[in-house]
């Protein structure tokens, strides 16, 4: 350290031949917050509704009952847009002030709008909350698993458009495989099969023939939709007890701590796939940051000439670590079939694939940060269905177009600069 | 066509000097064996050949023969033959030539239906290789389709005007908002530098609740009518048929050819079309020559969705005039991007490429209901196409075709490169 400082010093004296030294000051996240604060403002105060909401903390079947939350609505909606405001205040003083805004300032922001809206939307009604978290956790096990694929696969360095395909590629074996041999695990491992066989495809053909990786991925999408709707039409349906009926995992209660009141008959009162995905989440984070493994992966993808000199095989760890992708992928794709619906349908994943993708760019292409903004999407999806059952003050079609417009604003807004692994979507040419 | 692909290391000199000059007509064979068009050519062959397979397996008939095969063999392969070839020849005669019907006026009817699907795929794929030369992958077109819809068909029956110029009204008004749901993916890569890819995919979404929202509530919606779906587009704005009633072709088709010869002038004749291009092969040295381009962004996006725009209000205008609903753009918005790919982004490879997958689409319909053969198969045969084109070496590794000999081995083909070049 103090052989460094010499050579550092000398440049000091010349400051005044440089530009002054400046912090980098963004002032997306205040413009951000404050279009969300103005939308609250006109929203739960200009168009304030009178009544009270009621938010249902627990479901019956509970052990420890805690009371319904009853909200005057005009009140909770004044007081949540004057926290809003003073958070908006916070970020702007914290921009003039050269400092960055925290993401837990912007992530408690959004808790207190979505608290905000919540109570506004349930004027004279009750929002069952447990019902509402457990269904947006369903809609998002297969995002996260999508997500986890896709973290992996692009930090390694090739590009996963291929998440929806292989979502539908692992719903199709489960379904097929679960029904023949009347075994939901083996269903799993299928699904697995089925999503490292399109993985594989995508691998080859972007590592070993340089094949542009999005067009592959965009490409394969097209061929295993075209695939699973042929097979589909042609094999599964006309004999569908035998081949599309799927026996379904059973829901298993993790004793103690599934009788946490709110989160844990969301968290712990779940199919195996769920608990798989929460080992998942783990494991990769884990290894991708804290494991040889992990190293080797993300230094492929961020510098692979590097990698290639220091005796890292990059060909092989990108092929080899897509397809682990694909088999974490295809866990999701099973989860349509073995854990939520219960049959597969032509095209039944229906974009849930380009949402995990969202996601993982979202998350900034970490596991945790992408679980997160899967397990948002899955929240916004749901919240649509549950204010459609009491009737919603929003259309529908609005409230199902709030996770992209969220997207949206987030790309551009809070992840405008976030970068990707430096070295994904590019071919590694050995020279 | 390897000169203006510029390829990086094909600037080298070593090739040119070749020791012995090999016949002409060899050389000739070379160059057609190696090139693009037998690949593509092979690449369709290979297709076929892997949906043919599809199409025997899962065939009853093939199935039932295959059980007594060791008692007789022939069997099995008739039948293969004959489901696979039953197929493939209603694919023909629902694309190209009906020889079933008595007159040639009659006969040639499929092959009128094949340009009719053709028009918009051209459209549209015509915007997403305009996107591809500036580097951009636009996975938009569902959005841009229905916001073009949404606003071109609201003049089309809304709108009172003489017969012409409010065909040519609702034309711009579409054209119009393609361009502006692409020009917001522009604005905000510009802007924000937020991902082109993420954006489209977002904004397809967006735009799909949007129409349905109008088409239940808003301005789109049937007065007295509880079905989500638009009133019909009113007979000033129609497109004309251009032979006559008995044949679906309309004027899109003539709109299509013009957006094709439009399109090149674009990117090879104009100043404009320079920059693009300059930005898609190398946005860094574009900068460096002094081409703004975050500006050239918010323009590609603009034309690439003006173009996809086009196929929308082709749709409305033309196609389905009888009303629209949300599912309006039935796959054209993606089917767009691999016409892209197998035209390899030039205007009339793409033309060709979307004639062929016209008369896919013209010949799937006809294939289902003669053969009962699903047509999710055209899909599959789509995208092998794509993939076996966008992979020269796997074609030449089947056929056993030689690489190209002097010639470095182009690892990329055109689209990529610049898509890479980002």
């Amino acid at each position: 350290m103090s052989t460094v400082a010499p050579a550092v010093q000398p440049a000091s004296p010349a400051a005044d031949n440089r530009p002054e030294f400046e912090v980098v000051t963004s002032w997306k996240a205040p413009i951000a917050v404050g279009i969300f604060t103005v939308v609250a403002f006109l929203l739960f105060v200009a168009f304030g509704r009178e009544g009270i909401s009621t938010l249902r903390l627990s479901t019956s079947s509970d052990l420890i009952q805690l009371p319904d939350l009853e909200l005057p609505t005009l009140a909770t909606g004044i007081g949540i847009s004057v926290l809003l405001l003073l958070i908006t205040g916070v970020s702007v003083w914290m921009v003039r002030s050269k400092r960055r805004v925290p993401i837990w300032l912007i992530s408690i922001f959004a808790v207190l709008f979505l608290i905000g809206f919540l109570v506004w939307a349930a004027a004279g009604e009750t929002i069952p909350v447990p019902g509402l978290l457990f269904g947006s956790l369903s809609l998002a096990v297969p995002l996260i698993f999508g997500a986890l694929g896709g973290v992996i696969s692009e930090r390694v360095g090739v590009v996963n458009i291929a998440i929806e395909g292989q979502l539908l590629a692992g719903a199709f074996t489960s379904a097929m495989v679960a029904s023949l041999t009347n075994q939901p695990l083996l269903g799993l491992v299928a699904a697995m099969f089925a999503g490292v066989l399109v993985s594989m495809v995508l691998a080859s053909f972007s590592i070993k023939y340089f094949v542009d990786q999005v067009i592959v991925g965009v490409v394969l999408n097209v061929l295993v939709i075209g695939l699973t709707g042929f097979l589909y039409s042609q094999v599964m349906a006309p004999n569908a007890e035998l081949l599309n009926q799927p026996p379904r995992f059973e829901r298993i209660n993790i004793p103690l701590l599934s009788e946490i009141p709110i989160i844990g008959p969301v968290l712990f009162r779940q199919t195996m796939i769920v608990y798989i995905m929460y080992v998942a989440v783990a494991v990769v984070y884990y290894g991708l940051f804290h494991t040889r493994w992990g190293l080797r992966l993300r230094s492929v993808g961020e510098h692979p000439q590097a990698a290639d000199t220091v005796g890292i095989n990059v060909a092989r760890t990108r092929f080899w670590n897509v397809s682990l992708a694909g088999a974490i992928v295809g866990l999701g794709g099973a989860y349509f079939t073995l854990g939520s619906v219960g049959a597969f349908g032509k095209e039944m994943t229906a974009g849930a694939g380009f949402i995990a993708l969202a996601a993982v760019i979202f998350g900034r292409w970490d596991p945790i940060r992408a679980t997160l903004a899967a397990l948002l999407f899955g929240f916004a999806s749901n919240l649509q269905n549950v204010l459609s059952v009491i009737g919603s003050p929003v259309p529908s079609e609005f409230m199902l177009m709030l996770p992209y417009v969220i997207t949206i604003a987030a790309v551009a807004g809070f992840v405008g600069t976030s970068r990707g692994p430096a070295a994904s979507g590019k071919p590694y040419i050995k020279s | 066509m390897s000169a203006t692909q510029g390829t990086p290391t094909a600037s080298g000199t070593p090739a040119t000097p070749v020791p012995e000059q090999p016949s002409r007509w060899n050389q000739a064979f070379r160059e057609i064996t190696t090139g693009n068009a037998i690949i593509s050519v092979l690449a369709v062959v290979l297709a076929l050949f892997v949906g043919g397979i599809m199409i025997a397996f899962t065939n009853d008939g093939v199935q039932e023969a295959a059980g007594y095969f060791f008692s007789r063999p022939g069997d099995l392969l008739r039948e293969v033959w004959n489901s696979v070839s039953g197929a493939y020849s209603a694919l023909f005669q629902g694309s190209v030539y009906n020889f079933r019907r008595d007159t040639f006026a009659a006969g040639i009817k499929p092959l009128t239906e094949t340009l009719t699907f053709a028009t918009p795929l051209i459209m549209a794929g015509l915007g997403v290789a305009l996107g591809f030369r500036v580097g951009m992958f636009n996975i938009g077109g569902r959005g841009q389709m229905l916001i073009a819809a949404a606003l071109g068909g609201w003049v089309g029956f809304a709108v009172d005007l003489p017969y012409g110029l409010h065909m040519v009204a609702a034309l711009v008004a579409g054209v119009l908002g393609g361009a502006l749901w692409g020009g917001i993916v522009g604005l905000l890569k510009a802007r924000t530098g937020a991902h082109e890819v993420i954006t489209t995919i977002m904004l397809n979404y967006v735009a799909f609740y949007l129409v349905s929202y109008l088409l239940r509530e808003g301005f789109l919606k049937t007065p007295g009518s509880n079905n989500p779906k638009s009133p019909a587009t009113k007979v000033t704005a129609v497109f004309p048929d251009l032979l006559g009633p008995t044949y679906s072709l309309h004027f899109g088709f003539i709109l299509a050819i013009a957006a094709t010869i439009f399109t090149w002038w674009l990117l090879s004749r104009s100043n404009l079309g320079f920059q693009f291009r300059a930005v898609g092969l190398n946005p860094h040295a574009a900068r460096v020559a002094g081409i703004s381009v975050k500006r050239i962004y918010v323009y590609a996006m603009l034309f690439s969705g003006g173009m996809i725009g086009l196929a929308g209000i082709n749709q409305v205008l033309g196609t389905t005039t009888s009303g629209f609903g949300a599912g309006l753009d039935s796959g054209i918005g993606f089917d767009a991007i691999t016409v892209a790919l197998l035209g390899r982004s030039k205007p009339w490879g793409v033309f060709a490429a979307g004639i062929l997958f016209g008369a896919f689409k013209a010949g799937g319909f006809s294939m289902q209901a003669a053969e009962g053969v699903p047509i999710d198969i055209v899909l599959v045969v789509q995208s092998l196409i794509v993939l076996f084109i966008a992979a020269p070496p796997l074609v030449r590794a089947i056929f056993r075709l030689p690489a190209p000999g002097s010639a470095p081995r182009r690892a990329l083909p055109n689209v990529t490169q610049e898509v890479a070049a980002k």
